[in-house]
């Protein structure tokens, strides 16, 4: 026995929360990706040379869509965790006739929604100030949709764990933002000296870039299946965590 | 008889800071009663609450509800189960209409506006539905937290201090409330820690101090017990022993042996008082002073707390 009912609301109230605050969950990822497009690929990429033939304006989208996916699923699924922590009202959930599967499908499958969504407007919106080809569409949604879900889950662990404001920002600042700048989002691997691609080589978001990045312009630093095999793993790590929280009512149960 | 619908064998909490907040605690809760759990800040009662609830996890004993026990069978137990916590815990952006609806739903249970809509009109809450929670004085916010609790029909009722910070009105309004549910054959459980409050509108009263379930009678039990009177009699001399002629009395002497205390019913139409003093006189005591009090539930509390 499912409870669906529960899901559903859980997932409706989450949905609704981001429209409360539509301009904090759409137009702010939406205009710092504009700025990014503004400052390195109109002002900068113009004095850069094409990266294995695709022009630097175009090479950066992808890297810039996972820039916004993987802050904005850690953001949104570890404060919809954490607030009802924070002001209480996790007692409702936490008495309701619900299974902790149920509770991760229902705020989890939120956030990781509300990331595709965004994920899909930066698309759009790098659409209007560079010609974006597309060379596997359903690749590059099976990365969007798994990238979605893995990182909407770690951010609901960080907000599980988080005990207060500043260490629900100390991850994706400390963390997950040096992880993407570094894993290749404005560059390719190959520009580093051989030292430092091999340190690269230790950072797991690379791989989703530079798979994701294969999807756009079938060119990648590392092989698609190393990537697709990188992200599954990253998803199941997240999946036993979360499953091992429940179980232990790990700071939610005492 | 009554059938018991929430059965507590022997449920005892230690939390992780090693305060034992309750040890080995008994209880049988009827269908159909309303019970008050009375007793201290820090008794147990809220974490008593919670683990039947589901939001603490017992160190050991078990709880079973209707039957069925509150950790395998959850879903059936937490179905039968309405909290309305203590804190006035709510979001501050939803709406009155939206955060009932969510709870509704959290229980599993297929949207009713009808339902609800009487809900809030039983709790005067109807104009207030589009409302942000925010909004909302402290009185309303409780009446929403009641109504949440409410949303999914439980049988089983919990109550944790719902009078906390609450004015007389909205107090005798959820009395009301309290009565017309349980006429409507739903169990009740509040905590409390005032005892008009447990004498005013409990059928059986438990008295809880220091994790440990010291007594749970029915009122009218204990009611007996407050209507008793005690005459405190003063000696001139103080005795060693009570002489023998005295004995038909119970009388309870103070350690200083100045002092006797009877007791009596007062509704009664011999006392025995006119008897007592007369035998006093017979066997030689004069007397300095008397008086006469009433015990109070609340010594009886005062007494059962300190005892322990």
């Amino acid at each position: 026995m499912i409870n669906l009912q529960a899901i559903k609301v859980i997932y409706k109230y989450e949905m609704l929360r981001a429209w409360y605050t539509l301009l904090q969950t759409i137009a702010s990822p939406v205009i710092s990706t504009s700025l990014y497009f503004v400052v390195f690929g109109a002002a900068i990429g113009s004095r850069i040379e094409e990266i294995d033939g695709v022009a630097y304006g175009v090479f950066i989208v992808p890297g810039l869509v996972m820039l916004s996916l993987l802050t904005q699923s850690i953001s949104n699924a570890s404060f919809g965790i954490f607030f009802p922590k924070f002001n209480g009202t996790i007692y409702e959930v936490m008495s309701a006739p619900i299974s902790f599967v149920e509770i991760v499908v229902g705020y989890v499958g939120a956030a990781a929604s509300k990331s595709l969504i965004l994920g899909t407007i930066i698309l759009i919106t790098a659409n209007l100030f560079v010609d974006l080809n597309i060379a596997h569409p359903f690749v590059m949604v099976l990365f969007l949709v798994l990238t979605c879900i893995s990182f909407a889950l770690f951010g609901f662990i960080i907000g599980l764990w988080a005990t207060n404001f500043e260490k629900l920002q100390l991850i994706p600042m400390l963390v997950i933002t040096p992880l993407v700048f570094l894993g290749g989002s404005f560059y390719s691997v190959s520009m580093l000296p051989p030292a430092w691609q091999t340190v690269t080589l230790f950072n797991p978001v690379l791989y989703l870039i530079s798979g994701f990045r294969w999807s756009f312009f079938e060119v990648a630093d590392v092989s698609v299946g190393v990537s697709l095999a990188m992200i599954c793993l990253f998803l199941v790590a997240c999946l036993v965590l979360v499953w091992w929280m429940f179980k232990t009512g790990y700071r939610l149960k005492q | 008889m009554q059938n018991s619908i929430v059965n507590i064998n022997a449920l005892s909490k230690v939390y992780q800071s090693g305060h034992q907040a309750l040890s080995t605690v008994d209880l049988e809760i009827k269908e159909g009663e309303i019970l008050a759990l009375l007793g201290p800040n820090g008794a147990g009662k809220t974490t008593l609450i919670s683990i039947i609830c589901g939001i603490v996890s017992a160190s050991s004993g078990s709880v079973s509800v209707a039957g069925h026990d509150i950790v395998t069978d959850y879903r059936v137990t937490r179905d039968l189960i309405g909290l309305v916590p203590q804190e006035l815990t709510l979001g501050a952006f939803d709406t009155v209409w939206n955060t009932v609806n969510f709870s509704r739903g959290l229980f599993g249970k297929k949207s009713n506006p009808a339902y609800l809509e009487q809900l809030l009109k039983d709790l005067s809450l109807w104009d207030k539905k589009n409302s942000e929670l925010r909004e909302l004085s402290g009185g309303m916010k409780r009446r929403v937290l009641i109504a949440k609790a409410l949303s999914h029909e439980p049988r089983i009722l919990f109550l944790d201090e719902p009078t906390a910070g609450v004015d007389v009105e909205l107090r005798k309004d959820m009395w009301k409330m309290v009565r017309r549910l349980n006429d409507s054959g739903v169990t009740i459980i509040l905590t409390t820690h005032y005892i008009e409050e447990a004498e005013e509108i409990a059928d059986r009263v438990g008295i809880i101090n220091d994790g440990k379930l010291l007594l749970v009678d029915d009122k009218q039990c204990l009611m007996q017990k407050l209507g008793k009177k005690t005459l405190l009699i003063e000696l001139k001399q103080s005795i060693d022993r009570i002489p023998d002629a005295l004995g038909a009395y119970n009388l309870e002497p103070s350690e200083d042996g100045t002092q006797l205390t009877y007791t009596y019913d007062p509704d009664v139409e011999r006392t025995g008082i006119t008897a007592l003093l007369q035998s006093l006189n017979e066997v030689g005591l004069s007397l300095k002073d008397l008086k006469t009090s009433q015990t109070s539930l609340e010594e009886i509390f005062v007494r059962l707390v300190n005892a322990r």
